[in-house]
């Protein structure tokens, strides 16, 4: 295994009775979805799945309801049992692991985030943070010292011993963060953590936990159905279609070189300025002079855009060297924004 | 024969049957059903011997607390109210036994019912043969099975008590397993991803979540106890339903009527009281019940 911490490889998931025999269908004949539905009356909720993720990145898996993103995600705390296909996480093989191993696993070494933040009513934050660590059989005021520390890295100490009702929306997702950094797990599953809040709270709360994962690096695998908050936070983006990943890859290379319709279809409205990198669009020099107008290699669009604020004429893009190894026409810059 | 009168004779006769097998029952396997008394037997015996032996106003006191405890002053001024009602009509001595045979039925249904509920919560399939049993607990009119039931048990209190016990499970039973049944997925899916183990997530988050439906079934049950009193009073219960019985057999309207009111006062107490029991302290402003009622009164009073 390389240096990747969470690995999966030919990963199925078929939902049903009858999942064993419509596996071997799917593998023969090759079947939609749909035809695994009438067929088997089995839902094809992952197909063929294989990725990977390094220590301390975020990757994002995005795709509309239904493309079997959560599905995915469960079974790297394997919450769901696979069909076929292998699970590694954190140097340890998961879809064979037993059940003691197991929940030792899902206790220490990764942490969850849920949607509708299912936090526990009947329990304080302060018992909500301290779950994981309680079923472990650790101690309550240890328990309770953890849960503070928690609490307070989410600006919310001081709320230990309320109830999740008494808070709003946003405040409770941050709960549910903090309920998954309790035990300091290695990894973070996070499961559309920030759909069901407002924009304004959403955008908060991304840059909080973009700032956040900066110094702690845990390895998130993070789900979203919108490509800008993907773009936003994901080191790689993996874009599923039904039960499929359909191309994985940085969120620029998603946005300028989609595979196929459905994912060019998300990427049309992305806003390529901060994006698109020089070095991907210029062209060689071919024996050109550079011109005075200079940016780097790794400059965004924004950036050389505002070069021809003055007038129309190339670009020189630089290496690090300061030598110049391209040039950027006007008409290029253009292209590129439009996308 | 006439034949168009053929259903003048019995062609099945499904009643000798009956009576042959219970017979035979009786016969063979009566110590089984002897045994099956004891504890029922026990806790009502310590229940009844402690509330009718026990000093009249130190029980009025008692029941009081609690449920000034369970559901806030306005509560136990009500019970106060009723239970010296009765007291003062005199049926306290019969309110006590029908008390402690309405609450051994609670016990003895709440420790068998819900267990049976979170287990067909869990497995479907014992559910599919649960369901029509429960139904037929319910459905068969009590009398048809108070014959067999003396048969098998005899008559007096203890058998009372397993009449009214087969009568009043199935609400607990069904309940409790609505109640596991509809706690959000998503709990029990977080709880498992914490590492909780299936009996960690029971415990810790599925009947914490599912008590106050749990509770309606217990409260459900009580209801359904107490409108055994009168019909169990037929094979020699004692307690308020056989003051009831006595007034119709002497047409002694006054001593039926003093059994019927004690019925009713009796029953709001314990109404009141069980469903305060199944509020959740989310209903409460998240106060402790510790923190509340006479205990609360005591616990402020000691910190001074
Ligand atoms: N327990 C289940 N039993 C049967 N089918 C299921 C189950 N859970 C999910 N599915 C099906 O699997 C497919 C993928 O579902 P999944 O919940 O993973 O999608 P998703 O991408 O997370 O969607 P959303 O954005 O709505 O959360 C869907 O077609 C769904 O109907
Ligand atoms: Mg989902």
């Amino acid at each position: 295994m390389s240096d990747a911490q969470i690995e999966c490889r030919d990963l199925w998931k078929i939902y049903g009775k009858r999942s064993d025999e419509a596996m071997k269908a799917v593998l023969s004949e090759g079947l939609t979805k749909d035809e695994v539905r009438d067929r088997y009356g089995c839902v094809l909720g992952v197909r063929n799945a294989s990725f990977s993720v390094k220590k301390g990145e975020i990757f994002c898996i995005m795709g509309l309801s239904g493309s079997g993103k959560s599905t995915l995600v469960r079974h790297v705390n394997r919450l769901i049992e696979p069909t076929a296909g292998e699970i590694h996480v954190a140097g340890k093989r998961v879809d064979t692991m037993g059940e003691d191993a197991l929940r030792q696993l899902r206790a220490e070494t990764i942490g969850m985030v849920f949607q509708h933040m299912a936090l526990w009513p009947h329990r304080t934050l302060g018992e909500n943070v301290g779950f994981g660590l309680e079923v472990r059989g650790v101690p309550l005021e240890e328990r309770r010292k953890s849960a503070e520390t928690a609490l307070g890295a989410m600006e919310l100490s001081g709320w230990i011993d309320h109830y999740p009702d008494q808070l709003s929306g946003g405040m409770q997702q941050r709960v549910g963060l903090a309920r998954a950094l309790a035990a300091d797990p290695e990894i973070l599953l996070m499961d559309e953590p920030f759909s069901a809040l407002d924009p304004l709270i959403r955008r908060q709360l991304q840059d909080q936990f973009l700032s956040l994962s900066e110094h702690m690096h845990k390895t998130t695998l993070f789900i979203t159905h919108d490509l800008d908050e993907a773009i936003r936070m994901g080191d790689h983006i993996a874009i599923m279609n039904d039960g499929e990943i359909v191309q994985i890859g940085t969120p620029e290379e998603i946005v300028t070189n989609p595979v196929d319709d459905y994912v060019a279809d998300f990427v049309k409205g992305i806003s390529r300025v901060g994006l698109v990198r020089a070095e991907t669009i210029m062209e060689p020099l071919d024996g050109r002079e550079g011109t005075p107008k200079q940016v780097r290699a790794d400059a965004e669009l924004g950036e050389i855009i505002d070069k021809f604020m003055e007038d129309q004429s190339p670009v020189t893009v630089t290496n690090p060297e300061n030598a110049p190894v391209g040039l950027i026409t006007i008409k290029a810059a253009l292209t590129a924004l439009r996308g | 024969m006439d034949l168009w009168n053929i259903f003048d004779k019995e062609w099945i006769p499904v009643g000798v049957w009956v009576e042959t097998a219970l017979q035979w029952v009786v016969a063979n396997f009566r110590f089984i059903f002897q045994a099956i008394k004891v504890p029922f037997d026990l806790v009502l015996t310590a229940l009844e011997d402690g509330l009718t032996e026990a000093p009249d106003l130190l029980v009025l006191a008692l029941i009081v607390l609690i449920a000034w405890q369970a559901g806030g002053r306005k509560l136990g001024i009500i019970s106060a109210i009723c239970m010296t009602a009765i007291g003062l009509m005199g049926a306290w001595e019969e309110s006590m036994t029908t008390l402690s045979i309405v609450l051994t039925c609670v016990v003895f249904c709440s420790l068998i019912g819900i267990p049976l509920g979170v287990l067909a919560a869990k497995r479907n399939r014992f559910w599919m043969v649960l369901q029509p049993i429960l139904d037929l607990m319910q459905t068969i009119p009590s009398f048809v099975y108070l014959v067999p039931i003396v048969m098998l048990f005899s008559i007096g209190n203890v058998s009372g008590v397993i009449v009214t016990f087969i009568y009043a499970l199935p609400p607990v039973v069904r309940l409790t397993n609505l109640g596991i049944r509809q706690v959000r997925p998503d709990m029990v899916e977080a709880a498992r991803a914490f590492g909780a183990s299936n009996r960690q997530t029971l415990y810790k988050v599925e009947l914490p979540l599912a008590l106050p439906t749990i509770m309606a079934g217990v409260n459900q049950t009580i209801m359904m106890a107490l409108s055994m009193v009168v019909v169990s009073s037929m094979i020699s219960v004692t307690g308020l339903g056989q003051m009831v019985l006595r007034g119709i057999g002497r047409l002694d309207m006054g001593l039926a009527t003093v059994g019927g009111l004690g019925i009713v006062f009796l029953a709001i107490v314990i109404d009141r009281v069980s469903q305060s029991f199944g509020q959740s302290s989310r209903a409460r402003n998240h106060q402790k019940w510790y923190e509340t009622g006479p205990v609360g009164a005591v616990r402020t009073l000691v910190r001074k």
